[in-house]
């Protein structure tokens, strides 16, 4: 990840001019496009068979390149299909994490808080056991997830809400957690029944962009699109919303329809990326707290850019995973947290020490 | 300005306000003062539209519910007692945030609003704290950071739960002086809660004292804060000790103790 520019308002102290409004500065704007299109480059030039960066970006562009027909095969039906797709889900489990962090105010939530994750699990467990091929159809798979991450969510936020009357924050994650328990326990039940599977279920669950299409890419884009929209639309109102219920609402904010509106999309945009995915852990936490370690608390400036360094992130860990040990490949979830933590840890230690008193 | 009728808030099986009626004139600052559990911050609370009530809240002439969140949130500001200030957030950004009821829905703060926010931060001395994190200030200053929030929202109403509780002395007097020169400037009407009664008294032009829900005693501080009303409402011996009018409240021991 590029996050070299140093921290644009070190300067701003001494100036006598009126301290300008937390916002998201250009320089990180502009570092978070190039981090994307850099990762996406280096992820279509490099595999088993290299290729020259000029020529895929010529190719790209419809300009006329020497790349062999095959070549051009792997640039746009193999590559380019897995970079778009690890780029998208990426940009979408960082900016949910994010949004869900602002929104429960916990900065443990990840996208996977209300049981998405246990969901989506349990969705595609019953459809890989009950398929009698024992193989489940690729379309398959990914619906069973997107229904069952939804389903956990709605079941969860239904029980937080009413159990706590009002649909405090503290009861929704608990209710999350014991719903994202029960569906765990049931999965489990379910596979232990049908050993035969666990393979397969495995797979799914540990996380893979390998088989990435367009048709992936079409599926998650139709919901995680939408969802961006929503999301980033609401960046200012979660800064609001971090005051707590209450002072939201003596501020004219209707609290708990922007909340629902919040977690409906953000719960949508997971979904969505677990359906084509798997379970890809850590993303949603590790990107959006580095980017508040780093460029600012803000909504309005974590959001926009957990969208484009997740983004980035994602893809580039896709490309190590898919390099380190080549031909075989190290699972995604592995190398996100392999690669994340150390990092997320070097960034908590560097920025502890610069910013408290 | 506020005029509530009949206001009763059951919390569980008890009646935290029970048939509260309150008029407070525009410009006027009144205190409600009460022993602990007496029902004062829900009071307020019911004032800023946070819990529910069937009884009757007019505002500035209009029914409460009348009003758009948005148009409430123009009238009433709410500073509460303990108010959550979330990790790492500057002086500046905080205050802008009383500016959101004058912004569209997802919407932005426009140059008009940080102008406003600039404003309230000079006349309240804050300039020089501006890119300071408000969880960093001291108690005076961070006391003085949410009542710019609610000067920034730009309401005529003004209620504060305990301005003064976490402060010393020192700061008591300039945060209750501040809010007593804003609200002149201002034409604000005022209501707080509040738990000394010396200070209630130099302040408020009148006391609400409530007791178990109700209002029992509400005037002038010299007719609220007697020797009797404090040893029936708060069961406390106190002298009163009286300072042209403004009565000062001191507590006593046993005797013998």
């Amino acid at each position: 990840m590029t996050v070299t520019a140093a921290p644009a308002d070190a300067t701003s102290a001494s100036t006598p001019a009126p301290a300008p409004p937390a916002r998201l500065r250009v320089a990180w704007l502009v570092a978070g496009l190039v981090a994307v299109v850099v990762v996406a480059v280096a992820g279509l030039v490099v595999g088993p068979v290299a290729l020259s960066p000029v020529a895929v970006l010529r190719e790209l562009v419809g300009l006329p390149t020497r790349l062999t027909t095959q070549q051009v095969d792997i640039v746009e039906q193999i590559r380019l299909p897995r970079v778009i797709l690890g780029l998208a889900v990426g940009g979408t489990l960082s900016l949910c994490g994010a949004s869900y962090q602002g929104v429960f105010r916990n900065p443990l939530a990840d996208p996977y808080l209300l049981g998405a994750a246990a969901g989506a699990g349990l969705g595609v467990t019953l459809v890989i056991v009950g398929s009698s091929t024992g193989a489940a159809t690729p379309t398959a798979v990914p619906i069973a997830a997107f229904i069952g991450a939804l389903v956990a969510v709605a079941l969860a936020y239904a029980l937080g809400s009413s159990a706590g009357g009002r649909a405090s924050t503290a009861s929704l994650i608990l209710a999350g957690v014991a719903v994202a328990s029960f569906l765990t326990a049931l999965q489990t039940y379910v596979q232990q029944r049908n050993q035969d599977t666990i393979r397969e279920v495995y797979s799914w669950i540990l996380g893979r962009l390998s088989s990435a299409s367009w048709h992936d890419v079409g599926v998650l884009l139709i919901y995680a699109a939408p969802a961006w929209v929503v999301l980033l639309a609401h960046r200012r109102v979660l800064d609001v919303l971090a005051l707590g219920d209450d002072e939201a609402t003596t501020l004219g904010l209707h609290a708990r329809r922007s909340r629902l509106v919040v977690i409906v999309a953000a719960s949508l945009g997971t979904a969505a990326a677990v359906s084509v995915s798997g379970l890809i852990a850590f993303v949603g936490i590790i990107v959006p707290h580095t980017v508040r370690l780093i460029a600012g608390r803000s909504h309005r400036v974590v959001l926009p850019l957990s969208l484009l360094f997740g983004a980035a992130f994602l893809a580039l860990t896709d490309l190590l995973a898919r390099t380190l040990s080549s031909p075989a490949e190290v699972p995604i979830g592995v190398v996100t947290s392999f690669l994340g933590a150390p990092f997320f840890i070097l960034v908590l230690r560097s920025t502890r020490r610069s910013v408290e008193p | 300005m506020i005029k509530c009728a009949g206001v009763t808030v059951t919390l569980g099986d008890r009646n935290v306000l029970d048939g509260v009626d309150l008029h407070v004139g525009r410009g006027e600052w009144v205190t409600i003062v009460g022993a602990n559990g007496a029902g004062k911050t829900t009071l307020l609370r019911y004032i800023a539209g946070l819990v529910a009530s069937p009884g009757e809240l007019h505002l500035d002439g209009r029914p409460a519910p009348s009003y758009s969140r948005r148009d409430r949130a123009r009238l009433v500001a709410f500073v509460p007692q303990a108010p959550v200030i979330p990790d790492g957030m500057r002086v500046l950004d905080y205050v802008l945030l009383g500016r959101t009821p004058h912004i569209a829905a997802l919407a932005v703060e426009s140059r008009r609003d940080v102008a406003a926010v600039h404003e309230v931060l000079d006349r309240l001395d804050l300039v020089a704290f501006a890119e300071r994190v408000v969880t960093t200030l001291s108690g005076g200053e961070r006391q003085r950071v949410l009542i710019a929030r609610a000067l920034a929202q730009g309401s005529p109403i003004v209620l504060l739960d305990e301005p003064t509780t976490a402060l010393d002395v020192g700061h008591q007097q300039q945060v209750l002086e501040l809010v007593d020169r804003l609200r002149r400037d201002h034409q604000l009407t005022v209501v707080t809660t509040m738990h000394d009664l010396t200070l209630a008294g130099q302040y408020a032009e009148r006391l609400v004292l409530l007791d178990r829900g109700e209002i029992a005693v509400e005037g002038p501080a010299g007719d609220v804060l007697t020797e009797a009303n404090l040893a029936r409402y708060y069961d406390a011996r106190v002298r009163i000790i009286n300072d042209g009018g403004r009565p000062i409240v001191v507590p006593l021991r046993e005797p013998g103790s």
